[in-house]
């Protein structure tokens, strides 16, 4: 019996995996108890060299990031070969889904959207992944787990030296997935993200990639002027408002994208929300004539510019604004819209959601009032309507919620964690016997929202 | 152990202070002055009496240009630059010239190389400003890291494994891995006369033990610093331009 290999620590276990450019094995260590994975690059004659400067730039990533969308990182190094240890996830990738496709929309859009909310967190922090892909999405846990996004080998960060910047064999990234701009070599935009995920939708709704799966640099750039066959046309059971989103996100200009993958979450989790434009009811692709206009007339040609690298989209908040309709003055409807508008001036891209509770009595259910509760919904969607009109928002930016709910503060709390809302905006309560037996609502948000309040109060005198 | 690193300090008293202040309180362990102790501003004897006490108790001191031509005359100079370091040859008392004349033009310890300008040839004082540069400062040393100052913009370049040479504007006050075991050249800012837009003080904080370095900002006294210089008679730009950081 051969003594145990130690790596720093690590006791080396059997290769689980051997990838085309990684090699990971099973490791131990005495302090952490978790199932652990080390990664080595292939370092082989003949192997390609840029694996190791990528490897090296996982390398200086990985340790740096924090949260549940990615895999907690227990250390680096170069000696003897070197390897990085981070824990090992435990659900699997997407990749064994590929062998049953086509899916259904509500399937799709719920693993986008999970898969959205892990990019937002990586956007967050500043990082792009820039290799979406069904291999590197996993999850963790059950089957309602987060996602989990491995391998960062391609990943650019805005705070880190970009050690891939020089590679100039561009591009690097794997070509059913790869967006237009980082074909041409443009790295660090979030937007390739939402690309590479509006690709694996795509394809996970109809059982076709959309670009297929081109080798050479010519194939790859026809994704810039030649649109997809709507998904619709492949799969008819395809929602209108899911093939919107699908083809949003594959929009060769990174500007036309989703704003950032909260947004694009938030769309997956609020269909009746999605604004249907064209793109909603496409049957067929855009006639011959006008891809060959996208192809070769520079005033059509989609405009792929080099972005400032690797911004995180803070400029692209969700707003979300509780009204409460039943006891609003003028003066506090004003205050609150004011604030709204202030706020969307200094943050161009940021989107509103106009809430509001409707409270429903568990405890004395009435069937009689269905219909009287039903309509009250739309009567107070419509009042919300009214109240964010002076707004002037394309209906893309503009959402309007009516949350039914016994508690009206657990409502909006609850609407801000699932669709990571950025920024909760409510009017103060007068002080009246109620608040004072049960609390204030906003002081209840103030305290317990996972995101920045702001309390709009109007000033009596 | 973590090493502070500063550069271009340039007889700003205020913000020497702020930056050792800072240093202290981020525990570092060592000082490294990387050279331009004099020159723009108005407390060269200051500034040169207090690192001279700190090279006592074993502070790395190098020389720069400007240290070296308060001595000899300038070589090369700006007007500007030149008119302030006339005067500054006129303040500088026989025991900082003493002090400013005894200064090495590099050291190095373990893996790293120190030095005002840059590795290749020191005394030709060249900028790094670009990858070439940084290129022909790697490649004419052995050191695994290169720390030097002289440009007054921070910057970060890196030699990968392919042999490409990378550039990064490092953000204030963030570590940034100076990856084992590829080669690296940090030009820190600088202390007392910042030029990249930013007119906090800049330093160098350096992990040895995590192979980590942070561009640290710190602010200080800008008005009193500006202010002597008026006082001393200095052109007045020099004493404008630490509010702009340009």
């Amino acid at each position: 019996m051969n003594a145990p290999v130690l790596i720093a620590g690590f006791t080396l276990g059997p290769v689980v995996h051997r990838g085309g450019m990684a090699v990971l094995r099973e490791v131990t260590h005495p302090d952490h108890p978790g199932p652990l994975l080390m990664k080595m690059p292939k370092l082989a004659e003949g192997e390609d060299p840029a694996a190791i400067v990528s490897f090296e730039m996982e390398q200086m990533i990985l340790p740096r990031l924090t949260g549940p969308h990615v895999p907690k990182c227990y250390g680096t190094g170069h000696e003897p070969t070197p390897w990085i240890v981070m824990e090992r996830i435990g659900g699997g990738s997407l990749l064994p889904m590929l062998k049953r496709l086509p899916r259904g929309a509500d399937e799709v859009a719920a693993l986008a959207a999970a898969t959205a909310d892990a990019l937002d967190g990586l956007h967050r922090q500043g990082v792009v992944h820039l290799d979406v892909k069904p291999s590197n999405i996993l999850r963790r846990g059950t089957e309602d787990g987060p996602m989990v996004l491995v391998d960062f080998g391609l990943s650019r960060a805005a705070m880190l030296p970009d050690l891939m910047e020089e590679e100039f064999r561009l591009p690097y990234g794997t070509a059913p997935y790869m967006a237009p701009e980082q074909i041409m070599g443009i790295r660090g935009d979030p937007a390739s993200d939402l690309f590479a995920l509006g690709v694996l939708m795509y394809f996970f709704v109809t059982g076709r990639r959309p670009f297929g799966d081109p080798q050479r640099m010519a194939e790859l750039k026809e994704r810039i002027w030649s649109d997809p066959v709507p998904p619709r046309a492949l799969a008819p059971e395809c929602p209108p408002w899911l093939q919107e989103v699908i083809l949003r996100c594959l929009e060769p200009a990174p500007e036309r994208r989703p704003a950032s993958a909260a947004q694009l979450a938030f769309d997956l989790r609020n269909p009746e929300a999605v604004a249907l434009g064209p793109r909603a009811e496409k049957l067929r692709r855009d006639p011959w004539s006008k891809r060959i206009q996208r192809r070769f007339h520079p005033d059509f040609q989609p405009q792929l510019r080099r972005k400032a690298a690797a911004l995180p989209q803070r400029d692209a908040p969700i707003v979300a604004v509780a009204l409460d309709l039943d006891d609003m003055s003028k003066e506090m409807s004003a205050a609150l819209l004011d604030m709204v508008a202030r706020l969307l001036a200094i943050r161009p891209n940021a989107r509103v959601a106009c809430l509001n509770v409707l409270r429903t009595n568990l405890l004395r259910p009435d069937n009689t009032l269905d219909r009287e509760g039903r309509n009250k919904h739309v009567q107070r969607l419509l009042e919300l309507r009214h109240w964010s009109a002076p707004l002037a928002l394309p209906e893309y930016r503009l959402t309007h919620h009516v949350l039914e709910a016994v508690s009206a503060g657990g409502a909006i709390l609850e609407y801000a964690s699932q669709n990571r809302v950025d920024h909760l905006i409510l009017g103060a309560k007068a002080g009246g016997i109620t608040q004072r037996v049960l609390g204030s609502i906003p002081a209840e948000v103030a305290r317990d929202a996972p995101c920045s309040v702001t309390i709009v109060r109007v000033r009596e005198f | 152990m973590r090493i502070a690193l500063l550069a271009d300090i340039h007889a700003n008293l205020e913000a020497l202070d702020a930056c050792l202040a800072h240093a202290a309180a981020q525990g570092a362990g060592r000082l490294v002055f990387l050279g331009d102790l004099v020159g723009y501003g108005a407390n060269p004897v200051e500034v040169t009496a207090r690192v001279r006490e700190l090279a006592a108790g074993g502070a790395i001191v190098l020389r720069g240009n400007h240290d070296e031509a308060a001595l000899t005359g300038p070589h090369n100079f700006s007007k500007l630059a030149a008119a302030a370091i006339r005067w500054t040859s006129t303040q500088l008392t026989p025991d900082a010239r003493d002090f400013l004349a005894g200064l090495p033009i590099s050291h190095e310890e373990e893996d790293r190389l120190y030095v005002h300008s840059e590795g290749s040839d020191p005394e030709r004082w060249i900028y790094v400003t670009d990858a070439t540069a940084a290129r022909v400062s790697l490649e004419a040393t052995e050191a695994r890291l290169t720390f030097c100052g002289h440009t007054h913009s921070p910057a970060l370049f890196g030699l990968t494994a392919t042999e490409k040479l990378v550039a990064h504007r490092p953000a204030p006050d963030l570590m940034l891995p100076l990856l084992q075991p590829r080669r690296w050249l940090a030009v820190m800012g600088a202390v007392g006369q910042p030029r990249d837009g930013n007119p906090a003080a800049c330093y160098g904080l350096l992990d040895t033990g995590a192979s980590e370095c942070a561009w640290m900002r710190v602010p200080y006294d800008i008005a009193t610093a500006a202010q002597k210089i008026r006082a001393a008679g200095l052109p007045e730009f020099l004493a404008e331009r630490l509010f702009t950081g340009t």
